[in-house]
């Protein structure tokens, strides 16, 4: 009986690891075909490790295109994903601070909102904000891009903080109240230093996000110079723009970096707030 | 931007006694301003939007003309577009099938983590990346050269099948690269599973079930209030995939994978049809709320709700 689930032990593992592989295998490919010599890419596509290495790639995929090197869109990817991101995070932990301590009439109204907002995604606002956004004479520029994330509009956001909020125990509230505490001094002094751990979860979710936007760059930002990474990334693939595909590879490994540390150095982070708001990342 | 009232009052405020008039420091108005940026982020950004598009649904409008108003005919055009009508077939049978693949993979992946060793965070980790990083465009780009005719897939196979030339396999392309990215849902799934109590297993071990059916008897109904919120929102993404669609098929070939998302973008960007686009944007909210009304609907009769 106990060799018996031994051995079952045994083959289960062996499968989860061989799934795990197969699973990161296409990008573990990508890896390593950045560092192949690019006309050599597709003739050994079906062998993992590089006959000859060569860091080529990088020198020629960094060089960008059109006059415009890529580090040029990796700042602008910057710019954007930061500011954005301090926005959401600033505006929405106030509103879910608003949520989650405050009665008020029409809140019911307000949360039914923010739900809806969740399921509005931004495929579908696509052409109405760009209708919208075209009149305020926003287009062409970063604003679609930042201004409205400072407004709390993604309710995953709002979500999360409210939810966590919702688990500090309001005794710390009153408590503080009594000591002469207005409610923004509360939020400030006690709320606040308590999330922290949200508030990392949240800041991780959405650089990631903002960093891979490519639709409302693709629609909003029209001049090379002002392309964020994910945008440059979809022209080097365009076939014409250029077939180097070797720096293309590389350039993308090098589009991943931010993500792939994020996710490895705030992994708990990421696994709790999936996993306590039960929505998906 | 929406928050700098409330630092200006805090600031003026502090020393002095709270002033019982401040809406800040009132218990009746204070919620409003906290969830003020709110209010008007999701007036400004998600209302005004909706209901101007609204009117353009009902122009002729070329972004670059002013528009002119034609009435239903951008909606009775839908019944005579067969592209449009291909890419509704598309989309549905996108979503249809990816989601609930996508949510089986993560449900049976989850079963096999759940015991602890010492791989544990080594096999989590690694069947979660793909999902963190799956909408972007690098690996959109590299699940495009993957799938070519001169990719990985073909020479690990040896053969030369055309994967996205062939009307038949192209969507599948797609359909894989969502269903890879089955790791959040894993993740929820995992914290969902932890919380069953062990004595419910151990009580129908005692009376003879066997795994099969403690999984159908135990596992399975406590889990669907799970199921059933990532069905509702997965569904929803499914119908609004964009991205990958974009950059690896832009639709082809022959429209067999022409996504609802990308037809209405070329519509309206590509062609200028814009107030057929934003016609078509209507009509995907009233199915997303007509997909969700049925789940709901469909909800008392399959999502358990007791306590346990």
């Amino acid at each position: 009986m106990k060799k018996k689930s031994k051995t079952g032990f045994v083959i289960k593992n062996i499968f989860i690891f061989a799934f795990a592989i197969v699973m990161i295998y296409p990008l573990l490919w990508m890896l390593f075909s950045s560092f192949k010599p690019t006309n050599t890419i597709f003739a050994t596509a079906g062998q993992l490790i590089p006959t000859t290495w060569t860091t080529d790639n990088y020198v020629n995929g960094w060089k960008g295109f059109g006059g415009v090197g890529f580090g040029s869109f990796i700042r602008n990817s910057l710019v954007i994903a930061l500011t954005a991101t301090l926005g959401t995070i600033v505006s929405s932990a106030l509103v879910g601070y608003g949520f989650a301590r405050f009665e008020f009439k029409g809140k019911k109204v307000l949360f039914t909102a923010m739900l809806l907002s969740m399921m509005l995604p931004a495929q579908v606002l696509m052409i109405p904000q760009y209708l919208w956004y075209k009149q305020l004479g926003w287009v062409n520029s970063y604003i679609p891009l930042i201004v409205p994330y400072c407004f709390a509009i993604q309710g995953f956001f709002v979500y999360l903080f409210s939810n966590f909020i919702g688990g500090i125990p309001k005794d710390l509230d009153e408590a503080a109240k009594i000591d002469g505490c207005s409610y923004w001094q509360i939020f400030v002094r006690i709320i606040l230093p308590l999330m922290v751990p949200a508030l990392v979860t949240g800041t991780i979710f959405s650089f990631m996000w903002r960093w891979d936007d490519f639709l409302s760059a693709l629609m909003y930002v029209n001049k090379s110079a002002m392309y964020p990474v994910s945008l440059a990334l979809k022209l080097f693939s365009d076939p014409g723009t250029s077939s180097d595909y070797g720096a293309m590879f590389a350039m993308a490994c090098v589009s991943l970096i931010p993500s792939v540390v994020l996710f490895l150095t705030f992994q708990r982070y990421l696994v709790e707030g999936i996993s306590t708001s039960g929505l998906k990342g | 931007m929406g928050n700098q009232q409330p630092v200006k009052t805090a600031a003026s405020a502090p020393a002095r006694k709270r002033k019982i008039g401040n809406p800040i420091n009132n218990e009746k108005t204070a919620g409003y301003i906290f969830t003020l940026p709110f209010t008007f982020g999701f007036l400004m950004f998600m209302v005004v939007p909706m209901a101007i598009s609204l009117y353009y649904a009902f122009c002729q409008y070329n972004i670059l003309q002013p528009p002119v108003f034609i009435g239903w005919d951008n909606f009775a055009k839908m019944g005579s577009d067969a592209i449009y009508q291909k890419s509704i077939g598309v989309t549905f049978y996108f979503a249809l099938v990816s989601t609930p693949l996508r949510l089986i993979f993560a449900l049976f992946v989850a079963m096999l983590l759940l015991e602890n060793n010492k791989l544990s965070g080594f096999y989590r980790a690694t069947y979660y990346l793909p999902s963190i990083i799956g909408g972007s465009v690098a690996v959109s780009v590299l699940w495009k050269r993957m799938w070519a005719t001169d990719g990985t897939i073909n020479r690990i196979l040896g053969i030369n099948f055309p994967w996205l030339g062939d009307t038949r396999t192209a969507i599948w392309v797609l359909i894989i690269l969502a269903v890879w990215q089955f790791g959040s849902s894993m993740l929820i799934f995992l914290s969902a599973l932890k919380q069953i109590p062990q004595s419910l297993y151990e009580a129908a071990m005692v009376d003879g079930a066997n795994g099969w059916k403690r999984f159908w008897k135990i596992t399975f109904p406590l889990l669907t209030p799970t199921i059933f919120f990532n069905l509702v929102m997965q569904l929803i993404n499914g119908f609004l995939a964009f991205t990958q669609c974009y950059i690896i098929t832009q639709g082809k070939p022959m429209y067999s994978t022409e996504f609802y998302t990308v037809y209405m973008y070329d519509q309206s960007f590509t062609y200028y049809n814009t107030g057929y686009g934003a016609a078509m944007a209507w009509v995907m909210v009233l199915i997303i709320s007509a997909v969700t009304a049925v789940l709901f609907a469909t909800k008392k009769f399959w999502v358990y709700d007791g306590g346990l």
